[in-house]
């Protein structure tokens, strides 16, 4: 955890994750400084940030965080379907002002782990994440919808 | 009209437990108000002057006996025996304890209704012509597509926290009945030449402290890319809409410093990606909800009504509307009594009003934008007795679209924003033009009282509308005139310097006095005004 960082939360940070490969430990660089620099492989989106600067780059990053300095901007969820519907499979990372509340949109818009400001209760954030057995729209979960159950042959 | 199935019903009870968490949570402490008032927002939960108001959606203005009986219910278990229906076809409870709001959600859910998405930064729920189904002049139901379009915008995971509330209107006549370029987005269901449905899209209206008229951004798309679209719109406007200012955070704002030019070029660039996504639901899913909107068992009956009773004659004049099949009418249930509280209704008369539907509409009901409700489909042999019936619960108003049909929002009396009240205002006004027998003598003429700037008595949309402001903290009422809300959609400008209550309603007669005087045959009183302008108007008000 000792890796200079100006920027980005830490592995240890992330409170939940859906992932089973290792947290990168990478310094995390701005949305700028990753379409100018070669080699960074994790960067951080702000709210103002135009998530498609970042697609040449995808091949090569490893995470993206998602910043949410106020819950109630909702931009990093157009950002974070907009990465997934550019195939991105790297860890895509929420953190700021998340709250219980938020969880389960957030994961239906691709986002993988969570590192919230204030630590989450552990029960109500499972009972969060499992708020919708079915549901309506087609995200970036590919989860089968309403509609597509109700016309299954 | 639409029925839950298990999914559906299934969505709205999680809600109501994730709910009744949220309140409880709030109850112990555990959430301050911060944090709990967005998540009170999205189920329709505000805090107002004095209690919690409750806004329950009516999707589409449509509702079935049973789910007004237990509207009325709600009213006398959780309120003081009252509802207030509103200009978003929704209906409003004043007085709510945050202890009962999950107890009602419960008793809504019962009946295949909610409050999900009635308030907060989210899609809200879809207005629509209240004739849907019923008008002789519609292309097809526009209900249909307002259905897919509640499904699809429901706990929708992209767009529940936007930058300001956003509301969508679908017609599918040439008339509008809706309001519909004054919403975030309008659509009107249209044919193209091939006979092919599709939807034309609006972006950009609102009333509010900047009043807009939506321009057209598609003239047509295909149906089945209906939601596609309509997600496209809606991801740019999350995206690029302000953010900084509530009060420029509307879609109107972003439309209108982009250019609409500029915007259709976005969601036609995020509409061409979307479409090689894929997030249109199947194609089988619009067939399966327009089978619930078939045409109930019309029978051919009398078409010809015995007017002897004068009094009758005048309210089947005044407010019923031309059915598509020519043994029925549309009739209109007055919420507009003189002297009343515009849209409000009683749980007694919910209760008279559902068995009417029961009996005499095919149990189906409506609420209309003007605060009134309707029975789609009355036989006309029928038409007297639910005339009679109506009467004598207070409910057979003959004022549709007169000056006594005045839209107001709830003002003073409740709302926490409010600068002035809008519903003495608005009763005064009504018993002063029946009082006169002016009322008949003027025909139709709109009008509207918000009481305050953002406009939820749509006066920028009135023949005549007032905006009541705070001067001093003296309660004052702005002049406006020549709004529409309908097809011939146009916003109403202020005649000047305001007046105090007794001075406003002076000039509401004196502006009508310049009409009589003016007006020419058939003309209504905006007809006269655009003919005319404002000049004569402002030369009686303040010459």
């Amino acid at each position: 955890m000792g890796n200079a960082r100006d920027l980005g939360t830490s592995p240890d940070e992330v409170q939940f994750r859906f992932r089973d490969d290792e947290p990168v430990d990478h310094g995390t660089v701005t949305v700028d400084a990753c379409c100018d620099q070669t080699n960074a492989t994790a960067v951080r989106i702000e709210p103002g940030d135009d998530a498609r600067l970042i697609l040449p780059f995808l091949y090569r990053l490893a995470l993206v965080e998602v910043n949410f300095p106020v819950f109630g901007d909702g931009r990093g969820y157009s950002a974070a379907r907009i990465l997934r519907e550019a195939g991105f499979t790297g860890e895509l990372r929420a953190v700021g002002d998340i709250g219980i509340d938020q969880l389960s949109h957030m994961r239906r818009c691709g986002f993988d782990s969570f590192a919230p400001d204030k630590r989450l209760d552990e029960d109500a954030a499972r009972r969060a994440f499992a708020t919708w057995e079915n549901v309506y729209q087609r995200a970036a979960d590919a989860r089968r919808t309403i509609a597509d159950k109700r016309h299954e042959a | 009209m639409y029925r839950y199935d298990q999914y559906d019903q299934a969505m709205v009870e999680a809600r109501v437990e994730e709910f009744r968490d949220q309140a409880r949570r709030r109850l112990e402490g555990k959430l301050s108000e911060d944090q709990f008032k967005p998540l009170r927002l999205m189920n329709g939960l505000y805090l107002q002057l004095h209690a919690y108001m409750l806004r329950v959606a009516i999707p589409y203005g449509t509702l079935n006996s049973r789910q007004m009986e237990a509207l009325a219910m709600i009213a006398e278990k959780y309120d003081r025996g009252y509802g207030h229906f509103t200009t978003r076809q929704n209906i409003q409870y004043n007085w709510i304890r945050l202890e009962d709001a999950a107890d009602a959600l419960a008793d809504l859910a019962s009946v295949e209704m909610h409050a999900i998405q009635t308030s907060g930064n989210c899609i809200r729920n879809i207005s629509s012509d209240h004739f849907a189904g019923a008008a002789a002049d519609e292309v097809i139901d526009p209900r249909p597509y307002a259905e897919l379009l509640r499904q699809w915008s429901s706990f929708h995971p992209e767009f529940t926290y936007l930058p300001r509330k956003f509301k969508i209107a679908v017609i599918a006549s040439e008339k509008d009945r809706a309001a519909m370029r004054l919403h975030d987005i309008g659509i009107r269901i249209v044919r193209n030449d091939a006979g092919e449905v599709g939807a034309q899209f609006y972006a950009g209206g609102g009333m509010g402290r900047t009043p807009m008229i939506a321009p057209l951004i598609r003239d047509f798309v295909p149906i089945d890319q209906m939601i596609t679209y309509a997600e496209a719109a809606l991801r740019v406007y999350n995206r690029y809409g302000r953010r900084d200012n509530k009060y420029k955070a509307r879609i109107k704002i972003l439309v209108h410093e982009l250019g609409a030019e500029e915007y259709i070029r976005q969601v036609e660039e995020e509409f061409a990606h979307l479409l090689s996504v894929g997030v249109e639901p199947p194609r089988e899913e619009l067939a399966r909800i327009a089978a619930h909107f078939t045409d109930p068992p019309f029978a051919d009956g009398p078409k010809t009504i015995d007017r002897s009773d004068p009094d009758f004659a005048l309210w089947v004049d005044r407010n019923t509307h031309r059915h598509k099949h020519d043994a029925y009418v549309s009739a209109v249930i007055s919420l507009k009594p003189v002297g009343g509280i515009p849209g409000d209704a009683t749980a007694d008369q919910m209760r008279i009003v559902a068995r009417l539907a029961k009996l005499y509409s095919f149990d189906e009901l409506r609420v209309m934008h003007t605060q009134n409700l309707l029975l789609p489909h009355v036989a006309i042999k029928d038409l007297k007795a639910v005339w009679t019936a109506l009467d004598a619960a207070g409910l057979g108003a003959p004022n549709m679209d007169t000056i006594e049909d005045i839209i107001a929002c709830p003002g003073l009396d409740y709302c926490s924003l409010a600068n002035a009240r809008s519903i003495p205002l608005a009763q005064r006004i009504s018993e002063r033009f029946a009082e006169t027998g002016r009322t008949d003598v003027v025909g139709e003429l709109k009008l509207k009282i918000s009481g305050c700037i953002n406009a939820c008595g749509h006066h920028h949309a009135g023949h005549i509308g007032i905006l009541g402001v705070d001067k001093k903290g003296v309660e004052n009422y702005q002049l406006s005139l020549g709004g529409s809300e309908a097809e011939d959609v146009s916003l109403a400008k202020i005649t000047g310097p305001g007046f105090d209550e007794d001075g406003v309603i002076a000039a509401v007669e004196k502006v009508t006095d310049v009409y009589l005087a003016a007006r020419a045959d058939g003309e209504r009183f905006l007809d006269t005004y655009r003919r005319i302008g404002m000049e004569p108007f402002k030369e009686a008000l303040y010459g």
